[in-house]
């Protein structure tokens, strides 16, 4: 019923004098509706993570509405959506680091490989180690270069010598791109770094630990075109050995980085597709008028 | 008129003259269409009036009453016989000191030789005359006053400027005053202190082990060796520092954390208030807890295990200082522990690291150089304090640093040097100064230090 009513406000759009109008209106649908359905192929074959039924409360206010999307093994997939769409608050659902904060409740069920990371018998600490994540502002610890890779490495027991913490160091600082600069100045403090090496710092850290999934909140918004482009790349790089979900306000970054691109809007998730489709031909009309700037 | 009552009579002048500037404006304003047309707000014409009035009146009756004594005290010396008038200061003081008790009523006046009465009935006369002219002299010139700022209100005379500026003023003179008062503060004990050091070798005051500041005041006097030696005084100040130390430092730096990082609101709400309690107890009141109840379980315990503790221990005082210093350091460690930013808890744990972890790998590294500071200031509270060890420490200057023993501290000997009837010019009370001048530099050292740290500590994130 839903659905239907949703389509049909898409199929009466014609040669648009009033489209903001009718952006309008859908929003307004959209806030008074009950239920809904995403459109595209949110769902599918070889999911690394499904989401189903996911509805995430602050307090009193619910920031997440019924989500229900798979991540598929080894893709990029981008979330985006003006701000306060709850995008960046689905992703930390993803490792769970909405416990942190007190008043949050999530319910609904996300699994990695068919393991429901809700259960209360799974161990936070151990998915944590499993799902990597980056954050908007580069956050390196105030201890060296190389601390600073190793800090996962030395908590999860990953290396029994000190050559193998060296080799593991150097490998992830290479995989991050960081290497070649870092190499002189491993045990300089990471906070001296620039905004971009802090980052692909932070990216080394990250992968340091082997996750499966990578999440990454706005992982750029904090760094220069320059040292953006460095990002975008490594990221393209990582996804050959991991699943990357990506949040992002830059329309053009999820263009070119990701594989398929969610539309998230006033917590509900409008529509998943493959990123082309979503940049060329969206399918559902807010996700049209948000990649069109006509509000954001 | 009494000068409260004249400073009281100034200050209803002073409201006068605010309300008489601030409607004159407002009439002006009125004639000019709005008080927009002014230069300034009517309150400021007022507060300046105000100023203009009691700024210099009240210099002037301050500055009266600080030389108003000497001068009289002058005029009345002249009219004394030559014969009469001692030569050496401390004489003269005495004769001035006589003729003030016999004007004041002090002395029945039928038993003194006439000269001291004459002198006292002249200073009598001065002291009316200086009283009333002080009077007429202030009430007149601020009647002047008032009149000038009520004429200087005009449309064109911006007050608002001028008062800001004297605001300025007065604030940097407040200021002033603190700093002065510290100066002035070293000062006396720095001249006293010099004065010591003439009497005893500053070499045997500091690496001196013997403490017995007993000085002979009669040739006759027995068991006077007075020897002013301070390391046992230091000695057992850090003794009871260190042990006070010992048990804030752990306490302190754990219910920090607790509150910083696991409590929640409510907890929070209640139990930091309850603990911010312990620092608002006086120290008096954590003194006699430690001499009667403290001190004595210890020793019983002491006994039972067949441990000689003496019953005023270092342990017991440096115990109860250290329960006063818990949140001291508490609230420096909270403060500096949630000072560190959420990313870098959120970076830890988004690595796969438990809360503690974190907290132990992450946010206490990040919060050290903030944590240092807070307990370097509580060392120097530590090692300052003095009515604990008073009252539980003892007199006992031993040297030991067996925190079993009875010692005593350089705060506990300033006291016990100072109180009581004393001789200003005898070694035994100057070393009071000499001990009060190395406890400043120690704890102003330790400050600085703690300063330097906590300072390095807030630029670090940025």
């Amino acid at each position: 019923m839903s659905n239907s009513k949703l389509s049909q406000s898409i199929s009466t759009d014609g040669a648009d004098p009033k489209i903001s109008e009718q952006v309008l209106d859908v929003e307004k649908d959209l806030l008074s509706m009950e239920s809904y359905s995403t459109i595209g192929n949110n769902l599918v074959e070889d999911a690394k993570m499904s989401v189903r039924n996911v509805n995430v409360f602050y307090g009193d206010k619910q920031a997440i509405f019924d989500v229900h999307m798979d991540i598929k093994k080894n893709e990029v997939i981008a979330m985006i959506g003006p701000s306060g769409c709850g995008k960046s608050t689905f992703l930390r659902t993803l490792n769970r680091m909405n416990d942190t904060i007190d008043s949050c409740v999530v319910s609904g069920e996300v699994t990695m490989d068919g393991e429901n990371l809700y259960d209360p018998k799974l161990d936070v600490v151990e998915l944590r180690a499993r799902v990597g994540m980056v954050f908007q502002k580069p956050n390196p610890f105030p201890k060296s270069i190389f601390e600073n890779v190793a800090y996962g490495p030395r908590l999860h027991g990953l290396a029994d010598s000190k050559v193998d913490l060296d080799e593991l160091v150097e490998n992830s600082l290479k995989k991050a791109g960081l290497w070649e600069e870092a190499k002189d100045r491993l045990h300089q403090p990471g906070t001296g770094l620039s905004g971009g090496q802090q980052q692909r710092l932070c990216i080394a850290r990250a992968i340091a630990v082997e996750p499966e999934v990578i999440l990454m909140d706005e992982p750029c918004s904090a760094l220069d075109p320059i040292a953006t482009a460095r990002i975008e790349e490594l990221i393209e790089e990582l996804s050959q050995n991991f699943t990357i979900a990506i949040v992002t306000h830059s329309m053009q970054q999820a263009a070119r980085v990701s594989h398929r691109t969610a539309y998230f809007h006033l917590g509900k998730l409008i529509e998943v597709n493959p990123t082309e489709t979503v940049f060329t031909m969206p399918e559902h009309k807010l996700t049209e008028a948000y990649i069109t700037g006509r509000f954001g | 008129m009494q000068t409260s009552t004249l400073v009281l009579f100034l200050f209803v002048i002073a409201v006068f003259a605010f309300y008489s500037s601030q409607n004159r404006s407002i009439s002006i304003a009125g004639k000019l269409g709005g008080i927009r047309k002014l230069s300034s707000l009517p309150s400021y014409y007022g507060t300046y009036s105000v100023l203009l009035t009691l700024v210099p009146v009240l210099l002037f009756i301050s500055l009266w009453i600080s030389l108003d004594q000497l001068v009289i005290e002058r005029l009345v010396v002249e009219k004394i016989p030559k014969e009469y008038v001692p030569l050496n200061t401390s004489d003269y003081q005495l004769m001035i000191n006589k003729i003030m008790s016999i004007s004041g009523g002090i002395i029945k006046n039928d038993s003194v030789p006439s000269w001291q009465l004459d002198a006292a009935v002249r200073m009598r006369q001065l002291s009316v005359i200086s009283q009333w002219s002080i009077t007429c002299l202030s009430i007149f010139m601020a009647s002047i006053l008032v009149y000038w700022g009520f004429r200087r209100v005009s449309e064109n005379f911006n007050a608002r400027p001028v008062v800001e500026t004297i605001m300025e003023r007065m604030l940097l003179a407040s200021a002033c005053i603190a700093i002065f008062t510290t100066i002035g503060i070293i000062f006396s004990v720095l001249f006293e202190s010099i004065q010591f050091f003439r009497k005893v070798p500053l070499f045997d005051f500091i690496f001196g082990l013997e403490w017995s500041p007993q000085t002979a005041i009669r040739e006759d006097q027995v068991g006077s060796s007075g020897s002013f030696g301070a390391v046992p005084l230091f000695v057992g100040t850090i003794l009871i520092s260190l042990v006070a130390m010992v048990i804030a430092v752990p306490i302190g730096l754990m219910s920090a954390i607790y509150l910083a990082e696991y409590a929640n609101t409510s907890v929070r709400a209640f139990a930091k208030p309850t603990l911010e309690i312990l620092a608002g107890i006086p120290t008096v009141v954590y003194g006699f807890f430690a001499a009667i109840t403290v001190a004595p379980v210890l020793r019983d315990f002491g006994e039972s295990v067949g441990l000689d503790i003496a019953s005023e221990s270092a342990l017991a005082a440096g115990a109860v200082m250290g329960i006063m210093i818990i949140p001291f350091i508490s609230s420096i460690a909270d403060d500096v522990i949630s000072a560190v930013p959420q990313s870098m808890r959120d970076g830890s744990l988004a690595m796969g690291a438990t809360h503690s972890e974190t907290v132990k790998r992450v946010v206490i590294p990040a919060a050290l150089p903030g944590i240092v500071g807070g307990i370097l200031l509580a060392i120097s509270r530590a090692i300052g304090e003095t009515m604990i060890v008073v009252m539980a420490a003892g007199l006992a200057a031993n040297l030991s640093i067996n925190p079993l023993d009875a010692v005593t501290t350089v705060t506990v000997q300033i006291v016990t040097l100072l109180t009581g009837d004393q001789e200003f010019d005898s070694a035994k009370t100057l070393a009071a100064f000499a001990l009060g001048l190395m406890l400043f530099v120690v704890t102003l050292m330790l400050n600085i230090f703690a300063l330097q740290i906590v300072k390095k500590y807030r630029e670090q994130y940025e």
